[in-house]
């Protein structure tokens, strides 16, 4: 009797140490992101205002606003999406629910998990061989968001696979029992029930994408411009880069301007975030199993 | 179409079974299965676990296709039609009722579980669809308990409800056969009874494939059982025949008195 409860008390201490030590590590991993957004905060709040997210940069990028980089930005951005997200959710879905099991189907499945993986420089050359020089878009915003859009494919088909795998198979077997074809089972149970982690999935790839600099910087982006872009077939600004160009490139930037431009694009990632967290949370209060 | 055609015995066959052997694999989990179905009877399946009660039903359905590692031979007819030969086997499935061991509530509220199958065949006026619901719910001896909570998750209701609410969804394909496999192995002994009253209902406008762990359920249900072991089928008889030491075989005997199993 009494040497059990003493064996439960060593226990008990040891595992307390455990979560102490657990705790530690996790707050050590928290503290980086802490001081990073600290120093963004306090040298970056200041220099943010109307004018600075809604001017274009005067006097050689030493003074005025972001605004060319925020739009080309949003359009890099949207552009890129616009491709990848059908595409990959329609990848997604043949993989996850057509596909036979067979040596192509995981060879498939192989390349594209290496595929998520494969550094963002090599996507840019890549876009510069395929979409600036073979396809004969140049150097614009076309091709910087196509090359953004690969990039990304990879990752929209890899999270999107997983939250339909998440769902039972049951469901789809009672579904097929009931008569109903592939393609009703996905649109009236598989999709209804995985759509909050495709989601997710999606937004936290917008939020990868619009940090991203070397994918776009030989592809379309611009050091500087004075105009706003009239079409696809032209070079824009954007935020990734601009902030690049202002910390190395250009001399006598007051020393709060990086830090603002890094402030809004950690807001624009950060806010997407929150809202794929948002998203999780409304959709996982109507989970349905 | 060709008409159900008399067999041996009196009474229309629905389901003809002839040398089925399915495999997974390399592993051969049914052999050799000869057996028929006559319409309007039911008709159980009793054996241990795994001897391929299951993966009889996925054969008679086509469940095969989803599963690739599946490989089925012989000949199964259903209504007179192989049913390797039904092109549209979402058709064929719309015609046979399930009911898994486990209640699978789809993830939708009790009303749409029901209204599902209706849909799928092009009921869409909710008139017509209330009365349907209502109907099957009725027939699966629910009704009265979910009524006023239609618009719950289907997945809210208790396992005996889930289980009814699953017969009343199978039964409202309006199919020609019903298909349960073990329903009551995650249901409490008085919803088992009210189901098993409800089978017996449902006799005279259906044929039933009952496969069941309770020996005593085949008794107290099938016209004919078969004994299914280790993927081969012991034997067929008339029920009571097999329940009163007229088995032609040994292993079948043992089985229904408990010495394994
Ligand atoms: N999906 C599957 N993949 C591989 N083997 C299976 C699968 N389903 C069943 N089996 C095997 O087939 C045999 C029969 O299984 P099953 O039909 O489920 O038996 P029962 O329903 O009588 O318990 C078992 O040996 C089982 O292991
Ligand atoms: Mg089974």
């Amino acid at each position: 009797m009494f040497q059990a409860s003493a064996l439960n008390d060593r226990n008990a201490r040891i595992q307390r140490r455990w979560r102490l030590l657990f705790l530690v590590m996790t707050l050590l991993l928290i503290l980086p992101v802490a001081i990073i957004l600290g120093l963004l905060v306090h040298h970056g709040a200041p220099v943010i205002s109307w004018s600075f997210l809604f001017e274009f940069p005067r006097q050689g990028m030493t003074a005025g606003g972001i605004f060319p980089a925020l739009l080309g930005t949003i359009f890099l951005v949207s552009l890129a999406l616009v491709f990848s997200v059908p595409l990959g959710i329609a990848a997604a879905i043949y993989l996850s629910e057509y596909a036979r099991d067979n040596w192509l189907t995981r060879a498939i499945n192989l390349a594209i998990i290496n595929l998520a993986g494969v550094p963002s420089i090599v996507h840019a050359l890549f876009g510069v061989g395929a979409f600036v020089l073979f396809f004969r878009f140049g150097t614009s915003i076309l091709a910087a968001s196509l090359t953004l859009g690969i990039m990304a494919l990879p990752v929209v088909i890899v999270s999107t696979r997983e939250s339909l795998q998440a769902v039972p198979r049951a469901f789809r077997e009672a579904c097929w029992a009931l008569g109903a074809t592939r393609w009703q089972t996905i649109r009236k149970v598989v999709l209804p029930n995985s759509v909050s982690g495709i989601l997710t999935g999606v937004i936290l790839e917008v939020s990868r994408t619009a940090g991203e600099t070397a994918p776009i910087m030989f592809t379309g982006a611009a050091f500087f411009l004075p105009f706003l872009p009239e079409s696809v077939y032209d070079q824009t600004m954007a935020l990734s880069l601009h902030l690049f160009v202002l910390s190395t490139q250009v001399p006598g930037v007051p020393e709060g301007v990086p830090y603002g431009v890094a402030l809004v694009l950690i807001a624009i990632v950060l806010s997407m975030n929150a809202l794929s967290i948002g998203f999780r949370m409304v959709l996982r209060g109507r989970k349905r199993w | 179409m060709v008409g159900p055609e008399r067999t041996e015995s009196g009474g229309n066959s629905l389901l003809e079974v002839d040398d089925l052997t399915v495999s997974y694999g390399r592993h051969v989990a049914l052999s050799g299965v000869t057996l028929t179905v006559r319409q309007n009877e039911i008709f159980g399946i009793i054996g241990p676990a795994n001897a391929g009660k299951t993966t009889f039903l996925q054969a008679v359905n086509r469940m095969d296709q989803f599963n690739d590692a599946i490989k089925v031979d012989g000949a199964v007819r259903f209504m007179g039609r192989d049913v390797a030969r039904w092109r549209n086997t979402f058709a064929l499935r719309r015609q046979i009722g399930v009911v898994f061991p486990l209640p699978v509530g789809l993830p939708l509220s009790v009303y749409e579980n029901v209204a599902f199958a209706p849909r799928l065949r092009g009921v869409s006026k909710k008139a017509d669809l209330d009365v349907l619901v209502e109907r099957y719910l009725r027939r699966a001896a629910l009704w009265e308990e979910v009524k006023d909570r239609l618009d719950t998750l289907g997945s809210m209701l208790s396992g005996g409800q889930q289980q009814r609410l699953t017969i009343a969804r199978a039964l409202s394909q309006d199919p020609v056969l019903l298909m349960l496999d073990e329903f009551s192995i995650a249901v409490d002994p008085v919803t088992t009874m009210k189901i098993e009253d409800v089978l017996r209902e449902l006799r005279s406008e259906l044929t039933i494939l009952l496969v069941t762990n309770l020996v005593q359920q085949a008794r107290r249900l099938a016209d004919r059982t078969a004994f299914f072991l280790d993927g081969s089928l012991v034997e067929v008889g008339v029920t009571e025949d097999l329940f009163t030491g007229r088995a032609r075989h040994r292993e079948t005997v043992d089985y229904i008195e408990g010495r394994f199993g």
